[in-house]
């Protein structure tokens, strides 16, 4: 079933090897590494919802973008002299900085809120919305209806969000040059870092009691209601765990692509997360990072051989695995490993 | 007549009204600690309401449901649940991906509070109760597989344990034989008369070979009321029974 030990030897293992890709590959390629480790980040969380707790979000690019724009909020602050407000607030005609922006000037308190405002907002719409026992299709479409709302807030604010643009142009985070030499390197570290402990902290969750609990949820809500558990609560908790990753992802993604905007927190992009989990499997960790880069690379490469095939491709492949092979590469690797030992 | 101390359940006159239709029509029902009672009564009697009306699925538009002298009609169905009363449903309802120990490790969660949850292994008196239950109920050699992946009478059995698992005062079984042959039914009949004492149960099924078997009282229901109380002879010998089963295309 699920073995914590051997995860963890896996994840060490995997993170030791891809800790020497900045020696090996080139600025671009490592660029594009690191972003698709970050969104790895995020296809965790999806495995512990979707996979282990059988919550379908598709709204997952809310959380991935309060994240994102906690840490470009701070970014935008920190070279400002005081008094000034950032650029695109000035175009604006904002002469002062709204008060809800004052203290992502503080990096303790933005490191905090990437993946707290996550966390806090998942936990009280869950909270919400499970508790009133809405569930299944209805809760992926209500998620759906928050990631377009969201998109259509951040655009309709422009003065204080950067509206359509998003928050871009960045120059330093946490005293480190973002233009410098070691800047790319040292933030895939910190990707892999953040990845390889997210990964163990999933695989912990996913082993302990809560675990069992969650699937059990998963298989029979009502049962585990009668005997006389609180099953909300343990969606919930996934629920909010699955934000606060998608929350560390956007921030990470955000420094590695140097802007966030509506575009990256929509509907589209917030069904493409479940498509990456759906393909690299949705009940495992590995296959979930595996998937995540499979797609992501993939999709880089036809996008820039064939711009307009992009969509079609992804579709195609969703359709496909949802119907041949529901469990996902994990589980094509799985029956040839099963193989090998017979 | 003064409540008795050993009154453990006391359904008092329940109505539950579905857009008109009354599947329970003033309801009333008594049960002592330690009795095992056989709820009867053809299709749409109203026997799986009186059971999800206990256990807070559905709520009654009037009378009471008292359960050691307490109103728990109104409470959250966790709560119940807390309380003592734990059911088993008609249709089989195991945890299919959890093995057949970890099911009966969540009905058996001694603190069931969600933030008890984040730690690993199963407690030490838990893991002996799971142990004692699996002997019981004949699957001790299948604690590791899959759930869904038992036969369908084993699969009966797990969810009789683990409804024993919870240590609940108040059993309550639905169709518990259904789909099972003979031997099975027998098996299931030992099964739940070794339990009374410990347990109350309230048993509902339509097998009469099996209600037989468990020699326990009878309550016949019709049309959401109560029709008549007693042993299973005198049920048998009842003029209107008959006239309800039979007046029914059988």
């Amino acid at each position: 079933m699920f073995r914590l030990k051997r995860q963890f030897v896996v994840a060490a293992g995997v993170a030791g090897v891809a800790a020497f890709a900045p020696f090996v590959l080139g600025g671009y390629d490592l660029n594009l590494l690191a972003r698709f480790l970050a969104l790895s980040l995020l296809a965790l969380g999806i495995v512990l919802t979707w996979g282990h707790g059988g919550i379908l979000s598709l709204g997952q690019g809310v959380f991935f973008g309060l994240g994102g724009y906690a840490l470009a909020m701070h970014m935008k602050l920190t070279p400002l002299a005081p008094g000034e407000v950032p650029d695109f607030m000035m175009l604006g005609g904002l002469e002062a900085l709204p008060a809800w922006w004052v203290p992502f000037g503080n990096p303790g308190f933005a490191l905090l809120a990437v993946v707290l405002v996550p966390g806090i907002v998942a936990a009280l719409f869950a909270w919400s919305v499970f508790g009133r026992r809405v569930g299944g299709t209805y809760f992926a479409l209500i998620t759906q209806a928050l990631a377009l709302a969201f998109a259509t807030l951040l655009v309709s604010a422009q003065e204080t969000t950067g509206g359509f643009n998003g928050l871009t142009d960045f120059q330093v985070v946490l005293g480190l040059d973002l233009n410098g030499a070691e800047a790319g390197r040292t933030l895939y570290w910190v990707t892999l870092l953040v990845l390889a402990l997210g990964w163990a902290g999933v695989a912990a969750l996913l082993a302990s009691r809560f675990g069992t609990m969650l699937r059990a949820v998963r298989d029979g809500e009502n049962r585990v209601r009668f005997l006389g558990h609180d099953a909300a609560a343990y969606k919930i908790i996934a629920f909010a765990v699955a934000a606060m990753l998608a929350g560390a992802a956007g921030a990470l993604f955000t420094l590695h692509a140097g802007v966030i905007s509506p575009a990256m927190v929509g509907v589209v992009p917030s069904i493409e997360m479940v498509i990456w989990v759906a393909i690299g499997g949705r009940t495992s960790l590995a296959g979930a990072i595996a998937g995540t880069l499979a797609v992501n690379f993939a999709r880089d490469a036809i996008s820039s051989a064939f711009p307009d095939l992009r969509p079609y491709a992804l579709g195609l492949l969703f359709i496909l695995v949802v119907t041949l092979l529901p469990g996902g590469l994990a589980e094509l690797l799985a029956a040839r490993f099963r193989k090998v030992a017979r | 007549m003064s409540p008795l101390p050993d009154r453990l359940l006391e359904v008092d006159g329940v109505t539950v009204d579905y857009d008109g239709f009354k599947a329970l029509d003033g309801f009333s029902l008594t049960l002592d600690a330690g009795e095992i009672r056989v709820v009867i009564g053809p299709n749409g009697a109203g026997k799986s309401t009186l059971c999800d009306t206990i256990i807070g699925r559905v709520r009654p538009s009037a009378g009471r449901v008292l359960f050691r002298g307490q109103d728990i009609s109104k409470l959250p169905e966790h709560r119940i649940a807390g309380l003592g009363i734990c059911r088993k449903f008609q249709a089989p309802g195991v945890l299919a991906s959890l093995s057949v120990a970890d099911n009966l490790g969540i009905a058996a969660a001694i603190d069931k509070r969600w933030w008890r949850s984040f730690g690993f292994g199963t407690p030490p008196a838990e893991a002996e109760r799971i142990a004692v239950i699996l002997e019981r109920i004949g699957l001790a050699g299948r604690r590791d597989v899959l759930a869904g992946t038992l036969a369908h009478g084993e699969k009966q059995w797990l969810e009789i344990g683990m409804v024993v698992a919870t240590e609940a005062e108040l059993l309550l079984l639905d169709e518990p034989t259904a789909g099972m042959g003979p031997a099975e039914t027998t098996r299931t009949a030992e099964l739940i008369r070794s339990l009374a004492g410990d347990h109350s149960i309230i048993v509902i099924d339509h097998d009469m070979a099996f209600v037989e078997q468990l020699a326990a009282r009878v309550t016949v229901m019709h049309q959401g009321q109560f029709l008549m109380q007693g042993s299973i002879a005198e049920v048998r010998a009842d003029a209107r029974v008959a006239e309800v089963y039979l007046g029914r295309a059988k």
